[in-house]
């Protein structure tokens, strides 16, 4: 007995999206991408995609990419909308990064740092020059990069471990029975937040709003004077504990971008000066969002250390209320759906106090006449 | 009026649960219900998950409908009253594909109304329920950006500050300014956000026959105003509570005692008034009602136009 | 308490088809809810094992899971329907009433006070426990007279086997709204609702 109603308006959405897929493709004449170029060739979106839609794997995320013309909150979006429907079997145990099979590791603190510095795949020191070659079609692919002489550490001790015999950077305690870590994909938001619940937060954030108030702090906007502990990229294996194994096995690996800030803490009455960090993790290799979320946790942390908070950087609220671009861009667009039912409104209110302006002006003029 | 729902063997969203969300979700969101009706105007947080439309579009009321749809639902979607919005259009036929249910545009034979903007014309009644889709789900908001403030202000009934802004309002303008979204007060305890219908529907709230659920899926809130409650409109002795009127009536069914919308008919000026509630003037005029520009075709919808290709 | 040690061929079948029938409960539980004092039967629910109401198992197939921490009357502890709840609903028990969303009252003699169980608090009201009262019958008991939200005027009802304090109980519960339980008496297959916002009045009384 199911019956639907249709009118124009069905007719319209349904011609849009035909328009929309037509645009999608643009000129047939020129081959069509796929998703595994986008994969492997914009693989900086991908992970990009990936990161702030809270869902490795490449592939969805890349067809995303592709789906959404390479409107990156949009393709996000569209994992998000994915992934929120997957069934869960369980959490995996924290990755260790120590144990990361390093492609790019770089310390500003430090000349020389146990372990060594990686450039790897950077474009730090690019010149920002057009490359007119890579626009000739058919380019051969490119040499591949020299291997190194010495094998890498490994572990690669991260700056925790430099520090250590020296008590100089605060320590990270490991609870013996640690709390399930907040989720704000299954609860709302909660005020005051813990640590948990903003680096969720953050890592979940959009990168140009990170960006944004990372500088902020830099210039001023809530200091921390960070310095650039390390960063590190490369892959980690993902454990899990199968209810009827009992162990941990391997069920895959991992792309990851982690970043240490250090800020100087002059210490109080209870405890020593020492360094404080602010954390940064991505998925895949996004090193400025990384960046950018260390000095934002690092701000964030202002009631720990006793700093005034008074900048936006700081704001907790503010911060983690406007972080998410999926809700940010859904909101700040919605403002295209009618609106005429509240505008009419306004509208005879404003009429109403026009009219009555202009009576008492001309009341008034009478009076003065 | 009505044909079958086209047959979508393999659309995207056959992929998914029935009503789209899963059920841990759902019962999550009914959980959250029945504290939200058993607490009446008060906003219980919960834990809105990514939809498939964007946040700001309906996202909380399609969660509530989500939850408590069933087969043998019948669903009107409706924006700005009228039933042929693209994006009530949009939502109403996600329902239609996920929960295969019977759609409608009849206010009376509809059991679970979807709206965003409005309370429609006729009365509704026990077996309904109105689900309001709502932007911003604190009154206080406008008045106190911080959500740890603004729950303090509600769980210790701190409203001064309200009254204090529609007093400041009074002097400014010599009259209550706000015209939609106008807070009301829910069994004289939580101020509530009645979404933002024009105060002119405030009065259907109060004492209303249908169950009536808020969802706001960007900012994780969901309350409810059970039947036969107390909804009073903030106002002061000597600057009573009002609602908008029009000196005209509607241009295609002549109807006194509606919302208008205005529509611009050109650009010397002219203009014309019509139901914002599509489907009480399509009654109207069905039942032989008449306007003074009965007859008149409505053009009033530029993104509906088909595309030139 | 884990589920490995559940015996499953002890167990009932809950649902036939969750999604359809769990949808169907919470309609006529919301509308409950929200219609205080209105009686409604879930003839078509599975029998929940000895000791629990067809309506209380319907009602805990549809809102229990693993995000609920439930209190479950000690005269149900170790029992069929222990074992049932925890498989099909997968959820955890506690025995601190105050720490529960859902309690299911069984042996009404020795039942806590509903001020025992959590109250909600002053920012959250909505953290109170849902109590599940499951008495003899809807009817056939003394009269009571109901009003408040989602009542037109007044409404009554004739619950069987509460005890003498019971009233009282919901008095004191809902003078102190926003805080407060929401409770649902249940009798085999019935159901209505008493969420806070209640008030209840002897009838002659």
């Amino acid at each position: 007995m199911a019956y639907v109603s249709v009118k124009g308006g069905e007719k319209a959405i349904t011609h849009a999206h035909q328009w929309l897929a037509e645009d999608r493709r643009g000129d047939p004449g020129v081959s069509e991408l796929d998703v595994a170029q986008v994969r492997e060739q914009l693989s900086l979106a991908v992970d990009r995609v990936m990161s702030e839609g809270s869902c490795y794997d490449r592939d969805l995320a890349a067809l995303a990419v592709k789906q959404a013309r390479g409107d990156l909150p949009e393709a996000i979006f569209l994992l998000r909308a994915y992934r929120t429907t997957l069934p869960r079997f369980g959490a995996s145990l924290p990755v260790e990064t120590e144990a990361m099979a390093v492609r790019r590791r770089v310390s500003a603190a430090f000349k020389d740092i146990p372990g060594g510095q990686v450039l790897g795949p950077t474009f730090d020191y690019t010149h920002r020059l057009l490359d007119f070659a890579l626009a000739a079609e058919g380019g051969a692919a490119p040499e591949p990069a020299p291997q190194a002489e010495e094998p890498q550490a490994y572990p690669m001790p991260n700056i925790a471990s430099v520090f250590r015999h020296e008590d100089l950077l605060e320590h990270d305690v490991r609870a013996d029975e640690p709390a399930e870590p907040y989720d704000l994909t299954r609860q709302p938001m909660k005020f005051p937040a813990d640590r948990d619940q903003r680096l969720q937060a953050l890592a979940r954030g959009d990168e140009g709003f990170l960006l944004s108030l990372a500088y902020s702090s830099q210039r001023g906007w809530g200091s921390t004077h960070p310095l650039c502990g390390e960063i590190r990229m490369g892959e980690v294996a993902v454990e899990f504990v199968p209810d009827e194994l009992g162990f941990p096995i391997e069920i895959g690996e991992i792309t990851l971008t982690e970043c240490t800030m250090l800020s100087g803490f002059a210490g109080s009455a209870e405890r020593p000066p020492q360094y404080t960090r602010g954390y940064g993790l991505t998925f895949g290799h996004c090193e400025r969002k990384a960046m950018s979320m260390a000095i934002v946790d690092r701000a964030l942390r202002h009631r720990e250390v006793g700093e005034q908070a008074d900048a936006p950087v700081q704001d907790e609220e503010f911060v983690l209320y406007h972080s998410d671009n999926v809700e940010a861009s859904g909101f700040v667009q919605h403002l295209k759906l009618p609106h005429y039912v509240d505008f009419q409104a306004d509208l005879q209110l404003i009429r109403r106090l026009r009219k009555e302006h202009f009576e008492r002006r001309a009341a008034l003029k009478e009076a003065a006449e | 009026m009505s044909t079958p729902v086209p047959a979508r063997a393999n659309a995207p969203e056959r992929y998914y649960n029935y009503a789209y969300l899963d059920e841990q979700t759902k019962r999550m969101i009914r959980r959250s219900i029945l504290k939200a009706l058993a607490i009446p105007g008060y906003q219980v947080p919960f834990g809105s998950r990514e939809m498939p439309v964007p946040y700001g579009w309906g996202t909380g009321g399609i969660q509530l409908t989500a939850a408590i749809i069933g087969p043998d639902d019948v669903y009107k979607c409706i924006d700005q009253g009228a039933d042929d919005t693209t994006n009530a259009v949009s939502i109403r036929r996600f329902f239609a594909n996920v929960a295969d249910v019977a759609t409608t545009e009849d206010t009376a034979e509809a059991t679970i109304i979807q709206t965003r903007h409005r309370i429609p014309e006729k009365p509704l009644k026990e077996g309904q329920v109105l689900v309001y889709q709502v932007p911003q789900p604190e009154p206080l908001r406008g008045l106190e950006a911080r959500e740890t403030e603004t729950r303090a202000m509600h769980a210790y009934e701190e409203y001064g500050l309200q009254y204090v802004s529609l007093y400041e309002n009074v002097s400014a303008y010599g009259r209550i300014a706000a015209t939609a979204g106008y807070p009301v007060m829910v069994e004289e305890r939580y101020l509530m956000s009645p979404s933002p219908i024009p105060k002119f529907d405030n009065p259907k709230m109060a004492q209303n026959e249908a169950v009536m659920l808020f969802g706001a899926g960007r900012e994780k809130r969901i309350y409810a105003v059970p039947p036969f409650t107390r909804v009073r409109s903030l106002d002061f002795e000597d600057y009573p509570f009002e609602t908008q009127t029009w000196e005209e009536t509607c241009a295609l069914c002549g109807a006194k005692d509606s919302y208008l919308d205005e529509v611009i008919l050109d650009d010397a000026g002219d203009k014309m008034f019509v139901c914002s509630d599509s489907h009480h003037c399509a009654e109207r005029r069905a039942a032989g009602h008449v306007g003074p520009m009965a007859g008149h075709t409505l053009d009033q919808d530029a993104a509906l136009k088909e595309p030139a290709q | 308490m884990s589920v490995a040690t559940l015996d499953l061929s002890r167990i009932a079948p809950a649902f036939a088809d969750p999604v359809r029938e769990s949808q169907a409960v919470f309609r006529e539980v919301m509308e409950c809810v929200a219609r205080p004092g209105r009686i409604t039967r879930f003839d078509r629910a599975p029998q929940a094992p000895n000791g629990l109401s067809k309506a209380a198992g319907a009602v805990a197939l549809t809102l229990f899971d693993f995000e609920t921490l439930v209190w479950l009357d000690p005269a149900l502890a170790d029992s069929e329907a222990e074992a049932w709840l925890r498989f099909h609903c997968g959820c955890p028990l506690t025995v601190k009433a105050e720490d529960a969303a859902f309690a299911i009252v069984t042996d009404m003699v020795k039942a806590p006070n509903l001020a025992a169980f959590n109250q909600g608090d002053a920012k959250y009201p909505d953290r109170s426990t849902t109590v599940i009262l499951q008495i003899a019958s809807l009817e056939g008991g003394p009269v009571v007279t109901l009003s408040g939200p989602g009542i037109r005027t007044t409404t009554d009802i004739s619950p069987q086997g509460l005890p003498q304090d019971f009233w009282t109980q919901i008095e004191t519960n809902q003078a102190q709204f926003q805080f407060g339980v929401d409770v649902l008496l249940v009798a085999g297959d019935q159901l209505l609702a008493l969420p806070r916002t209640t008030t209840a009045q002897i009838k002659g009384g």
